[in-house]
């Protein structure tokens, strides 16, 4: 009977207790839902330090837009945060006509405001769900991913596209909401309240997520400020700012709707945060249809301001008419010089406040173009956020906080 | 009382007088500048008085004007004021050859990229910033390819076989 050796791998005294352990999150990750890198720091479960490496997708639109005019800006405004494009088109187009001193009949603001709205909706419906998809309930997800798909198909009504819209003009709509959009509208106005219920129903009270949710990924609404929290992440830190309500935009004045605000900034508040937002939209949504039906007439056929120089003609005349072919060239070519000037302005976008700071020196195309993305801002707080707390927990930390690369990497 | 665009005006010329200049309101927001040494002791200022209290930098980035001799970078910080929802524009010019400019991201934890990307872009050197380093770009680039002397591709070049790009 021959003696068994156990071996044992020599370490120094202690050195169990002090190892920790680097691990490689992303950049592509089955749970980062877009290509974010986190180089992790870890004791056993626990996170000691994390570092984030973004720019994976940075597409230089900052310098792409110095070549560009106007109209070519807007498909640049798409890929920011593509879960909302059609928030960013319209806040394009409002800085636009901001520096251009446009002004939009009220008509045009409420059909901005309905599909502003709905991209709203659209945005913190795959957060919510996908905060679902990270703590276990996949179910959720794929019936709300349905709904999705009405508020995409009003898109497509209205400008042809579903994700990367590139809708509405300076000074207004491409062309008037066909009745088929009002009756999709109303589909969803009738439908979407149901299913949203039920997706409550599934996160709320539920003991998994609640214990999944509750405490994780905290902000004290001092810190959220100073990093420069806006939108939802802010309001569950308990601070009411909102864009929509502190400098109105669109006629958002005309409005009756709350802004929803947590308490201790954590994962579960930003879910309520939005899932409370998404009320409040529904909300707004059926006050504009009901002012949108209230025009007769011939106001009832306006979806564009009088602006000749910058809004595009109609395409009938552009194949028919020479002098409409030749202003379709000059907007679309950038022809037409922008007054020299320095403007900023934001709108209340799915992340936060979506700021587009114009520098024209009176050319063709912008001297400088900045885009304030919310999330490249607040996506510095994650490591204060995580550290201490359990790798798993990082994981729907990060889905709470709604990052879209494409808005942070711009 | 609310914060009025005059008022921040006088409290800045007081304290300041002549370093803070060029006060302008255009589209209805109140811009100034200041002398680069003091962007910190302006926004200290702004951020501490407690009728002023601009606590919130909304955005932090940089322009370039190439024939601005001596001036050709600015830093722009745009600054909100979220209980009397007031907003401002300061700016700090720089030489191009010095790029210069104080850390912000002492007293705005949200300066921290923004100027970590505001040096990516531009070059601008924020001193006392902890971890300037480039963010968004390669970290091998070696220029600032905002800056108004990198320009972009000639969209006519005909030199570059870029048949896989679909250009060929």
């Amino acid at each position: 009977m021959t003696e068994h050796h156990q071996h044992h791998i020599k370490l120094p005294e202690g050195s169990i207790e002090k190892q920790t352990t680097t691990l490689n999150v992303g950049p592509t990750h089955p749970a980062t839902h877009g290509v974010f890198q986190n180089i992790m720091e870890l004791d056993g479960e626990r996170i000691v330090s994390t570092e984030q490496t973004v720019g994976y997708i940075h597409r230089a639109f900052e310098k792409l837009a110095e070549r560009r005019p106007l109209y070519q800006i807007t498909t640049l405004t798409d890929r920011l945060n593509y879960c909302s494009s059609p928030i960013n088109n319209m806040g394009w187009h409002l800085t636009c006509e901001k520096l251009l001193g446009v002004q939009t009949p009220k008509r045009v603001d409420y059909l901005r405001i309905i599909i502003m709205e709905l991209s709203r909706i659209s945005d913190h419906l795959i957060c919510n769900s996908i905060m679902g998809v990270d703590t276990g309930a996949y179910t959720g997800f794929m019936y709300i991913m349905q709904y999705r798909e009405l508020i995409y198909e009003i898109y497509e009504e209205i400008c042809g596209s579903r994700l990367t819209t590139n809708i509405g003009r300076i000074g207004g709509f491409e062309r008037n909401f066909t009745n088929t959009a009002f009756t999709k509208l109303e589909k969803f106005l009738k439908e979407y309240p149901v299913a949203l219920r039920e997706l409550e129903n599934l996160f709320t009270r539920n003991r998994i997520f609640m214990e999944r949710t509750i405490g994780t990924g905290p902000i004290s609404a001092e810190r959220a400020l100073n990093y420069g929290f806006t939108g939802p992440n802010l309001r569950a830190a308990g601070v009411d700012y909102d864009v929509r309500v502190h400098t109105p935009y669109s006629s958002y004045e005309d409005f009756d709707f709350k802004v929803p605000v947590g308490k201790t900034g954590d994962s579960y508040d930003r879910f309520l945060v939005r899932n409370e937002e998404m009320w409040q939209s529904l909300s707004i949504l059926n006050q504009a249809y009901q002012k949108v039906q209230e025009f007769k007439g011939a106001e009832a056929e306006v979806f564009h301001a009088d602006v000749p120089e910058y809004y595009l003609p109609k395409k009938e005349d552009v194949y028919t008419k020479m002098e409409a072919l030749i202003w379709h060239f000059k907007i679309v070519m950038g022809e037409v010089d922008m007054p020299k000037g320095q403007v900023y302005h934001s709108v209340e976008g799915g992340n936060g406040e979506l700021g587009f700071y114009l520098i024209s020196d009176g050319g063709r195309t912008p001297f400088r173009l900045h885009f304030r993305r919310p999330s490249f801002i607040y996506y510095q707080a994650y490591p204060e956020m995580v550290i201490g707390g359990m790798l798993s927990d990082a994981i729907v930390v990060m889905s709470s906080l709604n990052l879209i690369a494409g808005e942070l990497d711009a | 009382m609310a914060l009025t665009q005059e008022h921040i005006q006088l409290r800045l010329t007081e304290k300041f007088g002549d370093l803070v200049s060029n006060f302008d309101s255009p589209y209805g927001m109140l811009s100034f500048e200041a002398p680069k040494e003091q962007n910190l002791k302006v926004l200290q200022f702004l951020y501490d008085e407690s009728d002023l209290n601009f606590q919130f930098l909304t955005d932090l980035t940089a322009v370039n004007y190439p024939d601005n001799l001596g001036k050709e970078l600015a830093v722009v910080y745009h600054l909100h004021n979220l209980t009397d929802n007031i907003r401002i524009r300061f700016t700090v010019y720089t030489d191009i050859t010095a790029p210069d400019v104080f850390t912000a991201s002492k007293l705005f934890s949200s300066a921290n990229w923004m100027e970590r990307e505001t040096y990516d872009f531009f070059g601008v050197n924020f001193v006392g910033h902890d971890n300037l380093k480039r963010i968004l770009n390669v970290d091998e680039m070696d220029y600032f390819p905002l800056r108004k002397e990198y320009p972009l591709e000639d969209q006519t070049r005909i030199d570059k076989d870029d048949q896989m790009f679909g250009r060929g």
